[in-house]
């Protein structure tokens, strides 16, 4: 019953994750941008929201709707200037700027924020306490909630790419972006669209997490960013559900880790992820080998 | 005419190929000289001066390590602190069972570069950003399987025995010449590297692969030998680092501070050339100096100058330099000249191609 | 060596689409030299000439993917020569792009639906591209990806038409196609032209192109080298243009003018 427990905290730690991911997946998918910051944005987002309830004593539940548009639009704004010039001068460059990003952030909210780990506490008996379904699985309601925000993220994106105008112009420009061109579409407009969608996306993950958990600067990358891509690896580039499912693999295989050995939660997750990268690098729902 | 025209249209007896040999003589002597002065520091300068070059040794073979990674053969890793880690660690491991630290540090690096290659076996295949990430798990993995030894010092780390019977100035001293000596093979082993063969094969595979494949050149195995070499010298850098700190710990050595620095010493002083770590450390030195009592400002304010270098001075400082004076401490380039009197008039330069492939 | 014939010229309409003077270079390399066109209202104007004479890089500058060291690309009197691909599009430039480039994950009336959302308005709609290509409303929601050759290239005419442009460039559409899809495809033409599109086509079957073009622009080496009605020249004036070949027979070649 242990190990059941423990798979069910691994797949509802998995829809977090899984949260934290969708954003890189879109990023990479459509511009080829692997963002080396995104574990930091989503930590930004949380000292967002941190701020703006300590100096407005807004419920905590309202800081969502502030933290995530805002984060919107400066994924658009950044995406539409630095990502796109690095864009513009090549892959390497790439890397280079969006790792200069995540040290710039992290030891930005090093200095303003001291390097205690903090926390939203939103008062909500909700968030604290827990059910149980037999003698042995404990389940946080938090941990249910974040889940089933994380689906019902995953299905509105999964419908807005599918279903309307700039999702589809999403994956044209995904597909081919000078021929989007030819038809008309600004590719480098479509670009700051998906940035922003996987800005907002990863600010809302990080005001989840933040509830759930203590924050401190480099949990942008220590946490965030290498589950975040092994989310996406595991389950397989191009599939938002891939996606769901690489989240929930990782959290399962984090979760038997600690079983085996306590501190050997995280060493567990990354062992899975470099077996997939070896074994099956297209990950668990793409057919097709990436060339 | 364009320029495949004019140069087919010539007789292939008006070409020579040769070495940018113009200035080697001078720098040969000039780096001999740098490093003899730099060897007799210790004699006249206080251990505080000396041990912040150690850390600007560390830096500059970080730096030369990381563009050889990211400059010539196109691979950008952000996982390179593992080898460094690697380093410190097969320095503790000896010195633990006996050794004298300064002994262990050849066998930490050739360690390393045998441990660069089962990495290299698991990464190899992987593109660009893919490769980067899985550079970064590969290090904090390789932290978390080692911090599960308790003879290691686990979590908190050990401090380095085998050095407690020298006195603190010749500990100095000998810290620096370790320090120096490492900076001088890595450079050394890299100015040689590119300027032979490999050199070669790096460029066209940079310019562009497929041609560079189907002309015979063997790729893969130039990146095996590059992300080896790169290997043996962070874990170089990572045994002088050891020693210089007198203890290990792992989240210290195996922090990805690591590559940040070198990363952005490397990228500010200019990716893609010999010279540009060397103006990168300094001005990684500088800054950090500077800024010594401002604690992360400094990583800060270097992230955000390589930021504003990789977009629009991408060739960095050194770049500048470079544009303005056609200056080669290190030439590894070569030049072709078109016909006798061409040489006067019109010089076809081997064109150096971005060091950032689009 | 550029040879005109006499009354090529379709009367004193205004050209609707005019290249002047461009010259086009790749890097160090010079693609086109000083190259100038004019395309009338309803022509069809074809590109002709062998691999690497150009063609492509004149039909993708003149779309806005390349930029030109000089000269200029005006439609209907309007410089468009510092636009970007996408606004060229949106003024009714739109390129059929050398290899079809459907966007592969999305279907078939995805693409076309692509197509539409920044056109102008007019008498081509998603059901009327359907209705041209007849199988393409039963197959509208497979992924274009896993189409044939043919029937691809069918899709991205379609996905062009359905933005109603001013001018359709055609790149290389017989490329990789068998000769009875090709005869299919140009036979839709007339039709297309019908609705007052006029086309510029980049054709490597030179007798292709002389079957369906009004006028013929030949291409050698970036250099013009023939330009005419089909009928007003000669098949060796053809293969000399083409193949850069002294021509025989008198006053059919002029010196070119210096550069």
């Amino acid at each position: 019953m242990v190990w059941v427990n423990a798979i069910v905290q691994g797949v509802l730690t998995g829809g977090l994750y899984a949260l934290f991911a969708c954003g890189l997946s879109l990023m990479f998918g459509v511009m080829k941008v692997v963002n080396l910051a995104h574990g930091d944005l989503a930590v930004v987002a949380c000292y967002i929201a941190i701020g703006i309830i300590a100096a407005t004593h807004v419920p905590v539940l309202w800081s969502f709707v502030i933290v995530v548009p805002v984060m919107g639009v400066l994924g658009y704004v950044l995406q539409r200037t630095i990502i796109q010039s690095a864009l513009d001068r090549g892959v390497l460059t790439t890397l280079i700027v969006t790792f200069g990003l995540s040290v710039v952030i992290e030891n930005g909210l090093l200095e303003f924020f001291t390097a205690n780990t903090r926390g939203i506490g939103t008062g909500l008996s909700l968030v604290t306490s827990s059910f149980s379904l037999g003698s042995q699985i404990q389940i946080a309601y938090l941990a249910v909630v974040i889940f089933a925000v994380a689906v019902v993220v995953l299905l509105g994106l999964q419908y807005f790419l599918s279903a309307s105008k700039y999702g589809r112009l999403i994956r044209a420009v995904a597909d081919d972006k000078e021929a989007a061109q030819l038809a008309g579409a600004d590719y480098r407009h479509v670009f700051g669209i998906a940035a922003a969608i996987a800005f907002g996306t990863v600010a809302l993950a990080g005001v989840a997490y933040g509830m759930s958990a203590q924050v401190d600067p480099t949990a942008g990358t220590d946490t965030i960013l290498l589950f975040a891509f092994a989310a996406v690896v595991i389950g397989g580039l191009g599939s938002l559900w891939g996606t769901l499912l690489g989240g929930v693999v990782l959290g399962v295989a984090q979760q038997i880790g600690a079983q085996i050995n306590i501190s050997d939660e995280i060493l567990a997750g990354y062992l899975v992820f470099l077996a997939v990268l070896v074994l099956r690098p297209q990950g668990l729902t793409t057919r097709r080998a990436q060339s | 005419m364009s320029l495949a025209m004019e140069t087919t249209a010539r007789s292939s007896g008006q070409f020579r190929v040769t070495r940018s040999r113009r200035n080697v003589a001078w720098t040969g002597a000039g780096a001999v000289i740098v490093v003899v002065v730099l060897a007799l520091f210790p004699f006249i300068f206080y251990s505080g001066t000396t041990t912040i070059l150690v850390q600007a040794f560390i830096v500059l073979t970080l730096s030369s390590m990381w563009n050889l990674l990211a400059g010539y053969a196109g691979l950008v890793s952000v996982g390179q602190q593992a080898f460094v880690g690697l380093g410190a660690y097969f320095v503790l491991i000896l010195a633990l069972h006996g050794t004298s630290p300064f002994a262990a540090l050849p066998v930490a690096a050739i360690g390393c570069g045998v441990a660069a290659l089962p990495l290299w076996w698991l990464v190899s295949r992987l593109r660009s950003g893919y490769f980067a990430i899985a550079t970064w798990v590969l290090a904090s993995a390789i932290m978390l399987v080692i911090e599960r030894f308790s003879s290691l010092g686990s979590g908190t780390g050990l401090p380095l025995p085998g050095l407690a019977g020298l006195s603190p100035s010749l500990l100095s001293a000998y810290t620096y010449w370790a320090g120096l000596a490492v900076t001088v093979v890595a450079l050394a082993a890299m100015y040689l590297l590119l300027r032979g063969r490999l050199g070669l094969v790096l460029t066209a595979i940079r310019d562009d692969e497929v041609a560079a494949r189907s002309s015979g050149a063997r790729v893969g195995l130039a990146r095996l030998l590059v992300f080896v070499v790169a290997g043996a010298g962070c874990g170089a850098a990572g045994a002088v680092l050891a020693i210089s700190q007198l203890q290990v710990q792992p989240t210290a050595v195996f922090s990805v501070q690591w590559t940040a620095e070198m990363a952005f010493a490397t990228i500010i002083g200019g990716l893609g050339t010999i010279e540009g770590p060397i103006i990168g450390t300094a001005v990684f030195i500088l800054l950090q100096q500077t800024l010594a009592s401002y604690n992360a400002w400094y990583l800060i304010v270097l992230g955000l100058v390589a930021i504003v270098v990789a977009l629009f001075a991408r060739r960095g400082l050194w770049g500048l330099v470079d544009a303005r004076l056609h200056v080669r401490l290190f030439p590894v380039g070569y030049w072709l000249r078109l016909g006798e009197d061409a040489d006067r008039a019109r010089r076809t330069r081997r064109r150096r191609t971005s060091a950032f492939p689009a | 060596m550029t040879t005109s014939a006499a009354g090529d010229r379709p009367g004193d309409a205004a050209p609707l689409l005019e290249v002047s003077d461009l010259v086009v270079h790749h890097g160090q390399l010079q693609a086109l030299e000083a190259i100038s066109l004019q395309v009338f209202p309803g022509e069809v104007y074809a590109i002709i000439g062998a691999n690497g004479a150009g063609k492509s890089t004149l039909l993708r500058t003149i779309a806005g993917l390349h930029q030109p060291t000089t000269g200029s690309v005006r439609l209907d009197g309007t410089d468009v020569t510092s636009l970007r691909p996408e606004h060229r599009a949106r003024q009714g430039i739109v390129m059929v792009p050398e290899g079809r480039r459907l966007f592969g994950s999305l279907s078939v009336e995805e693409n076309l639906k692509v197509g539409a959302t920044y056109g102008r308005p007019g008498p081509w709609t998603i059901d009327r591209v359907q209705e041209m290509f007849g199988w393409m409303r039963d197959r509208r929601s497979q992924r274009a990806g896993q189409l044939s050759g043919g029937e691809q290239q069918a899709v991205a005419i379609g996905r062009a038409l359905v933005a109603n442009p001013r001018v359709l460039l055609l790149d290389e559409l017989s490329l990789g196609l068998a000769p009875v899809v090709v005869q299919r495809i140009y036979g839709m033409l007339p039709q297309i032209l019908a609705t007052g599109l006029t086309v510029l086509l980049v054709e490597q079957d030179v007798s292709q192109a002389l079957r369906v073009a009004s006028r013929i622009h030949c291409l050698l080496e970036g250099r013009t080298t023939l330009e005419g009605r089909p009928d007003s020249v000669t098949a060796a004036q053809v293969e000399a243009a083409y193949f850069g070949l002294a021509a025989a027979g008198a006053g059919q070649r002029g010196e070119r003018s210096e550069a």
